[in-house]
C-alpha cells in the first residue's frame, strides 16, 4: 500500500452511514483501497461522482470534514516463506510483536482457478476421529464445514483435526474469534510444536466487525502462495462463517440493498462460493483443503448462512451432543462428505463403504426403536439390540474423542454387528460377510 | 458505425454507462479496462443510459472508462467439434486457455478452426432449401452431424452448388445458396445463433411419443420421463441431487448430453471430465465423453456468466435437435440461476418479488422450459431436447419461489426428501409426493404397452397404491403401538418396506445395480408384486419383520448380481425357497 507522490485528499463528505461514507471524487478504481480518517476503507459503489466507501473498522467518530486519500489499489498480503508461524491482523499486520513480512505484494481475492485445470481430489486426511474417517472421510481439496451450535467445542475439534492431519501448511482464518479461544489456538499450535507450519489471520470479538470481511481473503491468498507458488499441501481453517456472514449483511443493509431470507443479503451464495470455491487439488500436486465452522443457531440449519453453505461446501460435519452416553458425536444423519466414495474402497479397505451404511442404518433403526419407547409402546427384541448397538456405536466410534486407525474402526464396527445382528439384518453384500463377520 | 459509451457508475458487476447512439436490449459490449476488454449484456436502458451486466470481475474499473457496443446479442457458436467441449457459461473454450487461473478478457475460440471433418453431401444441387435444412454430414465421433442451412436464413433458397465429399475445415465454404431474391450466399460448417431466442426452425411440436430410459427403476418404472419431455429434481442439500443427475447423464439413452453446471461446485464438474472419459456409454458402447459438451460456470466464476450458461447449453442441444438427435439437457442448479437474477434485479433497485426474486422470474423459467420439447424437423425426421433441471430450495422448503415457479412449468416432479437421505435410502426420491404427468398421456401409455407389457402403468399404479398403503400403515403402528394394531398392517407396511428396499433404492455406485434395464425392471417389478400379492401367515409381528428382512436381502443380492447369472439364479432360488416356507 505504497503511498504516490502526488495524491489529492479529499476532505468534504455528502454522507456517513455505521459502515460507509460517501464523497465526490475522480479517478477513483472499483474495489480499491482509500485512508479515510486515518481508517482503512474500500470502494464499493460509485454514481456518477459519488464514491461510495466501506469502512471497515467503523464509522464511530468520522467528521464530515474527514481526510479521504485513494490508493490506487485493491487490498494486498505480500508473500513469502516469512509467512511461517505467524499472526496477522485483519489487515495482515503483525500481532505477535515480530516485524513485517518482506515479500512479493500479492492481491487477495484474486481469480479463480479454472475449472478445466483442477484435478479430481484423491488423498486421503484421516483425522482419527471416526465420525469423520469412518462415515464421512475427508479429502485433499475438499470444502467442508463443522456446523455446531456455539456450546459445542468445534474450536477444540478443528485444532486436533488440523494438527493430525498430514498436511504442509496451516492456515487460520479466525472471525470474531474471542479471545480466549484465539489464546487457546495459538497454545495448542505451539504446544504441538507446530508453529512453524501455521500462519494465523485473526480478528477477534475486541476488532470491529467488518474488518472479518478481510480475513478469509487474507488467509485464502496466504494459502495460494503456498499451494500454487510452492505445491504444497494447505488446510485452511475458517472460523466462525456465521460471523463473516453477519459482518455482510451488516454491509449490505448500510447500502440500502434489498435483503432476502433472513435479512441476509441476496448474494449470500456467492459471497460464500468465493471463499469456499478457493480449496482446489491443483495439477502440479498442491492442494487448498479448507474446514470452518458454521455456528448454528439451536441446530437449524434451514437458516439462509448454513443453508447457502450447505449448498456450496462438499458436505458438513454436524456436532451435537448424544443425551445417551453424553458424548459429544458426529451426527452421523445430518453429516456428509461428498467427496468420500473418492477414497473409501479405494485408499481404505474395501468393506469400508458398506460398512459404514450397516453402522448407519442400524442407528437410524435404534433411533425408531427409542421413538417407540417414548411414546409408551413394547420394544421388539429387535428394537432392544438396536438401542444396546447404538449405546456402544456412539461411545466406541461417533464420538469425537475416538482416536484410531480405520482400520480399527471397520473392525470395532464389524464386532459390533457381530455382538448384537445376524448377518441378514445388516444388508451387507455376502461376499464381504462371509470375509469379515466375526466368528 | 458501432455505438460507443463511457461508464459512469459501478455496483459490483452492474455498470452503468452512458451511451453517445442507439442501444439494443441484451445488445454486447465490451468495456476497457486499462487495455483488457471486459465483455457485458445490457440489461436496461433508460435514457441515454444504460445499464449492463459484466461477465467479468469489475475490480479496478473506473468511471470514465470507454465502451464499445457490439451491435448483437450473446452468441453460441454451432459446429462440429462441439461434442466432448468443455465450455464456460460464454462458450469459452477452457482447455485451450493458459495457466491455471482464469484470467479476466481471455476470450477462446470455441471450434477448432484448423481441424479437418470428412464431409458427405445430402443436398443436391438444384434443392430447394430453408434453414435448418440438411447440407451435408460429417462424422463426429460416431455421430452423424449436419451441417445446415444456418438457422438465421429467412425464406425459401436454392442450392446452387454443394462441394463434393471430402475433408473440409470448418471455415471452408461447402456450399452455396441462392435467395428468392438471386443473391449468392456461401455456407460454411458454421453458424451462430443468438442464445436467448428459441430455435423454431422444424415443422411442428408433437406431444411426446415415448419415454427415455435412465436405468434409474424410481425414475423409469415410477415417473417415467418423456423423450423431448421435461422434469426437475427439486431437494435440500445432501440428498443427492447431483449423484442421480450423474446417473441419469451416465445412463440416459441419448445422442447428445448437454451438461450445465450453472453456479455449483467445480469439484462436481471435475468428476465428470475424470471419470466420463472412461466410461462406456450403456447403450452405444462407446466413450461417454464423445457424447457430452460441459458448460461450466461454477459458482466462484462470474455471476452475469451464470445465467448465460444455460441459454448457451439449451442453444447446443436445439442445435443437435436439429439434426434429428436426441438431446439431454441437464442443468445443476437452476436455483443459481434464478440467484444471479436476483441479485441483478436488486443491484438495479427493481421492486422485488417473493423472496426478493423478480417478479418475471416464473415467465422466465417457464419460457425457458418451453424450449425442449420433441419436435419433427422439415424432412419429417424428429429429434428431441429433454430437459432435467435441479432446483436448490433454500432451507429444503418446497414453497419457494424458484420451486414453485418450476413446478409450474416442468412434467415431472422429482422430489428428493430429507427424511430417505437420512436413512441412507437413496435415490431419495420420495415414491408418494413425486409425480410424473407423462404417465397420463395415452401416447405414453400405448408406448408403454407396446414396449414393457400391456397394462403396465396399470401394474405400476398397484405398486404405487401398496407404497401409499405401507405408508399409513405406519403411520398407524407408530401411533398404536406394534402390539395395538392387526398383523395384516405389519405386512402391508413390510410389502410397501419390500418395495422399497428391493426396487426402490438403488445403489448408484455398484457397477451393476446403479443401471437396471427396463426389461430387468420389468421382471424385478413382477417378481416383487408377486411377493405383495400372496398372503402370508405370521404367528407375530417379530416374525413378520424377520421374515421380510430376509427377503429382502435375497432380493438386494439379486440386484447386485450380473442379470441372468449363476448367482441371479442362484438367489432367486433361495427367494423361491423362501417363499414356499410361508403363504400363498
Amino acid at each position: 500500500m505504497a503511498n504516490k507522490a502526488y495524491q489529492r485528499i479529499y476532505t468534504k463528505l455528502e454522507a456517513i452511514t455505521k459502515a460507509t461514507v460517501s464523497l465526490k471524487a475522480e479517478g477513483v478504481s472499483n474495489d480499491e483501497l482509500a485512508v479515510v480518517h486515518g481508517r482503512l476503507a474500500q470502494v464499493v459503489k460509485t454514481k456518477g461522482a459519488l464514491v461510495t466507501l466501506q469502512v471497515f473498522s467503523g464509522t464511530e467518530g468520522i467528521p464530515s470534514d474527514a481526510e479521504v486519500m485513494f490508493l490506487g489499489a485493491p487490498p494486498t498480503l505480500k508473500v513469502s516463506e516469512q509467512l511461517s508461524g505467524r499472526f496477522f491482523d485483519a489487515y495482515g499486520h503483525p500481532i505477535d510483536g515480530g516485524p513485517e513480512v518482506e515479500g512479493e505484494e500479492r492481491e487477495v481475492g484474486g481469480p479463480s482457478v479454472n475449472p478445466y485445470k483442477r484435478r479430481q481430489p484423491s488423498e486421503l486426511i484421516p483425522t482419527g476421529i471416526a465420525g469423520i474417517d469412518l462415515n464421512n472421510t475427508l479429502v485433499s481439496g475438499q470444502k467442508i464445514p463443522f456446523f455446531a451450535d456455539p456450546d459445542q467445542p468445534y474450536n477444540q475439534v478443528m485444532a486436533d483435526v488440523a494438527l493430525r492431519a498430514d498436511v504442509d501448511k496451516i492456515i487460520l482464518g479466525g472471525m470474531g474469534l474471542s479471545n480466549d479461544d484465539y489464546l487457546f489456538f495459538r497454545q495448542a499450535f505451539e504446544s504441538a510444536g507446530a508453529l512453524d507450519k501455521i500462519v494465523s489471520f485473526v480478528n477477534t470479538t475486541e476488532n470491529p466487525p467488518v474488518e472479518r470481511l478481510l480475513i478469509p481473503d487474507m488467509a485464502l491468498a496466504a494459502a495460494e502462495y503456498f499451494a500454487v507458488d510452492k505445491n504444497e499441501k494447505v488446510l485452511v481453517l475458517l472460523t466462525d462463517m456465521t460471523l463473516y456472514a453477519d459482518a455482510l449483511s451488516i454491509v449490505s443493509n448500510r447500502m440500502d440493498q434489498i435483503p432476502s431470507k433472513d435479512s441476509m443479503p441476496g448474494s449470500l451464495y456467492s459471497d460464500l462460493a468465493k471463499i469456499y470455491e478457493k480449496a482446489v487439488q491443483l495439477p502440479d500436486g498442491g492442494s487448498i483443503t479448507i474446514i470452518a465452522v458454521t455456528t448454528l443457531n439451536e441446530g437449524d440449519i434451514t437458516h439462509a448462512i448454513p443453508d447457502n453453505t450447505g449448498y456450496i461446501t462438499e458436505g458438513q460435519l454436524f456436532l451435537r451432543a448424544d443425551a445417551d452416553t453424553g458424548c459429544v458425536i458426529v451426527d452421523p444423519f445430518r453429516s456428509l462428505s461428498r467427496l468420500k466414495q473418492l477414497v473409501q474402497g479405494k485408499k481404505t479397505r474395501k468393506d469400508h463403504s458398506q460398512v459404514m451404511n450397516a453402522g448407519v442404518r442400524l442407528y437410524a433403526d435404534a433411533q425408531n426403536a427409542k421413538t417407540k419407547l417414548e411414546n409408551g409402546f413394547d420394544l421388539s427384541d429387535y428394537d432392544h439390540r438396536c438401542l444396546d448397538y447404538a449405546k456402544d456405536y456412539a461411545r466406541r466410534l461417533l464420538s469425537i474423542d475416538v482416536n484410531i486407525s480405520i482400520e480399527e474402526m471397520l473392525n470395532t464396527a464389524w464386532s459390533l454387528f457381530g455382538k448384537y445382528f445376524k448377518p441378514a439384518e445388516t444388508g451387507i453384500k455376502q461376499a464381504l460377510i462371509d470375509e469379515y463377520w466375526p466368528r | 458505425m458501432a455505438t460507443t459509451g463511457k461508464v459512469t457508475g459501478i455496483v459490483s458487476n452492474l455498470v452503468t454507462v452512458q451511451t453517445f447512439g442507439p442501444v439494443a436490449e441484451n445488445e454486447l459490449c465490451y468495456i476497457d479496462l486499462a487495455g483488457t476488454e471486459l465483455l457485458a449484456e445490457v440489461i436496461k436502458v433508460t435514457g441515454d443510459k444504460a445499464s449492463v451486466q459484466v461477465f467479468e470481475s469489475t475490480r479496478g474499473l473506473k468511471n470514465g472508462d470507454e465502451v464499445r457496443f457490439l451491435g448483437k446479442m450473446l452468441e453460441v457458436t454451432l459446429g462440429p467439434g462441439l461434442l466432448s467441449s468443455v465450455y464456460d457459461g460464454l462458450q469459452n473454450n477452457l482447455r485451450t486457455m493458459d495457466g491455471v487461473f482464469l484470467k479476466r478478457g481471455e476470450y477462446t475460440d470455441p471450434l477448432d478452426h484448423e481441424a479437418q471433418w470428412e464431409f458427405t453431401p445430402i443436398a443436391a444441387e438444384g434443392d430447394s432449401v430453408s434453414a435448418a435444412d440438411w447440407l451435408g454430414e460429417v462424422k463426429e465421433g460416431w455421430l452423424p452431424h449436419k451441417i445446415m442451412v444456418p438457422f438465421s436464413f429467412k425464406g425459401t433458397y436454392t442450392v446452387k452448388s454443394v462441394v463434393p465429399a471430402g475433408s473440409y475445415r470448418i471455415d471452408d465454404t461447402i456450399a452455396v445458396l441462392t435467395s428468392e431474391e438471386g443473391e449468392d450466399v456461401n455456407v460454411t460448417m458454421v453458424q451462430r445463433w443468438p442464445a436467448k431466442v428459441a430455435v423454431k426452425c422444424y415443422r411442428e411440436k408433437p406431444r411426446p411419443q415415448k419415454i427415455m430410459e435412465t436405468g434409474v427403476r424410481c425414475i423409469d418404472t415410477f415417473n417415467p420421463i418423456a423423450e423431448g419431455g421435461t422434469g426437475f429434481i427439486p431437494g435440500p442439500f445432501g440428498c443427492g441431487k447431483t449423484v442421480l443427475q450423474h446417473a441419469i447423464a451416465k445412463q440416459g439413452e441419448a445422442d447428445v448430453i448437454v451438461m450445465a453446471a450453472c453456479g455449483e461446485r467445480a469439484n462436481e464438474v471435475v468428476e465428470i471430465f475424470t471419470e466420463f472419459p472412461e466410461l462406456i456409454d450403456p447403450h452405444t458402447g462407446r466413450f461417454l465423453m464423445e457424447r457430452t459438451t460441459i458448460i461450466c460456470n461454477t459458482s466462484n466464476m462470474p455471476v452475469a456468466a451464470r445465467e448465460a450458461s444455460v441459454y448457451t447449453a439449451m442453444t447446443i442441444c436445439e442445435y443437435y435437435r436439429a439434426m434429428g438427435l436426441r438431446c439431454l439437457l441437464l442443468a445443476d442448479s437452476t436455483s443459481r440461476w434464478a440467484q444471479a437474477l436476483r441479485e441483478m434485479s436488486n443491484r438495479m433497485e427493481e421492486l422485488p418479488g417473493a423472496d426478493a426474486f423478480p417478479v418475471d422470474l416464473s415467465a422466465i423459467i417457464s419460457n425457458f422450459y418451453a424450449r425442449a420439447g420433441m419436435v419433427v424437423l422439415n424432412n419429417g425426421q424428429t429429434g428431441a431436447v429433454t430437459f432435467i433441471g435441479t432446483v436448490s430450495p433454500a432451507g429444503g422448503n418446497l414453497k419457494e419461489p424458484v420451486t414453485e415457479s418450476t413446478k409450474k412449468a416442468a412434467r415431472c416432479f422429482y422430489a428428493l426428501e430429507q427424511n430417505r437421505a437420512d436413512q441412507k435410502r437413496y435415490p431419495a426420491v420420495n415414491p408418494i409426493d413425486s409425480y410424473s404427468k407423462y404417465l397420463e398421456y395415452p401416447e405414453i401409455k400405448a408406448f408403454l404397452d407396446e414396449k414393457i407389457e400391456k397394462g403396465w402403468s396399470e401394474k405400476v399404479n398397484s405398486a404405487k397404491v401398496l407404497v401409499r398403503r405401507g405408508k399409513e400403515m405406519s403411520e398407524q403402528i407408530n401411533i398404536l403401538g406394534d402390539d395395538g394394531v392387526p398383523m395384516s398392517y405389519h405386512e402391508a407396511f413390510w410389502k410397501s418396506e419390500l418395495i422399497d428396499f428391493a426396487f426402490l433404492q438403488q445403489d448408484a455406485f455398484d457397477a451393476i445395480d446403479s443401471v437396471t434395464s427396463l426389461e430387468r425392471q420389468r421382471y424385478m417389478l413382477d417378481l416383487i408384486l408377486d411377493i405383495c400379492a400372496r398372503e402370508f401367515d405370521f404367528e407375530d409381528f417379530e416374525q413378520c419383520r424377520a421374515y421380510f428382512k430376509e427377503v429382502i436381502n435375497i432380493l438386494k443380492q439379486m440386484n447386485y448380481s450380473e442379470w441372468g447369472s449363476e448367482n441371479f439364479k442362484k438367489y432367486e432360488q433361495e427367494l423361491a425357497q423362501k417363499l414356499a416356507e410361508n403363504g400363498k
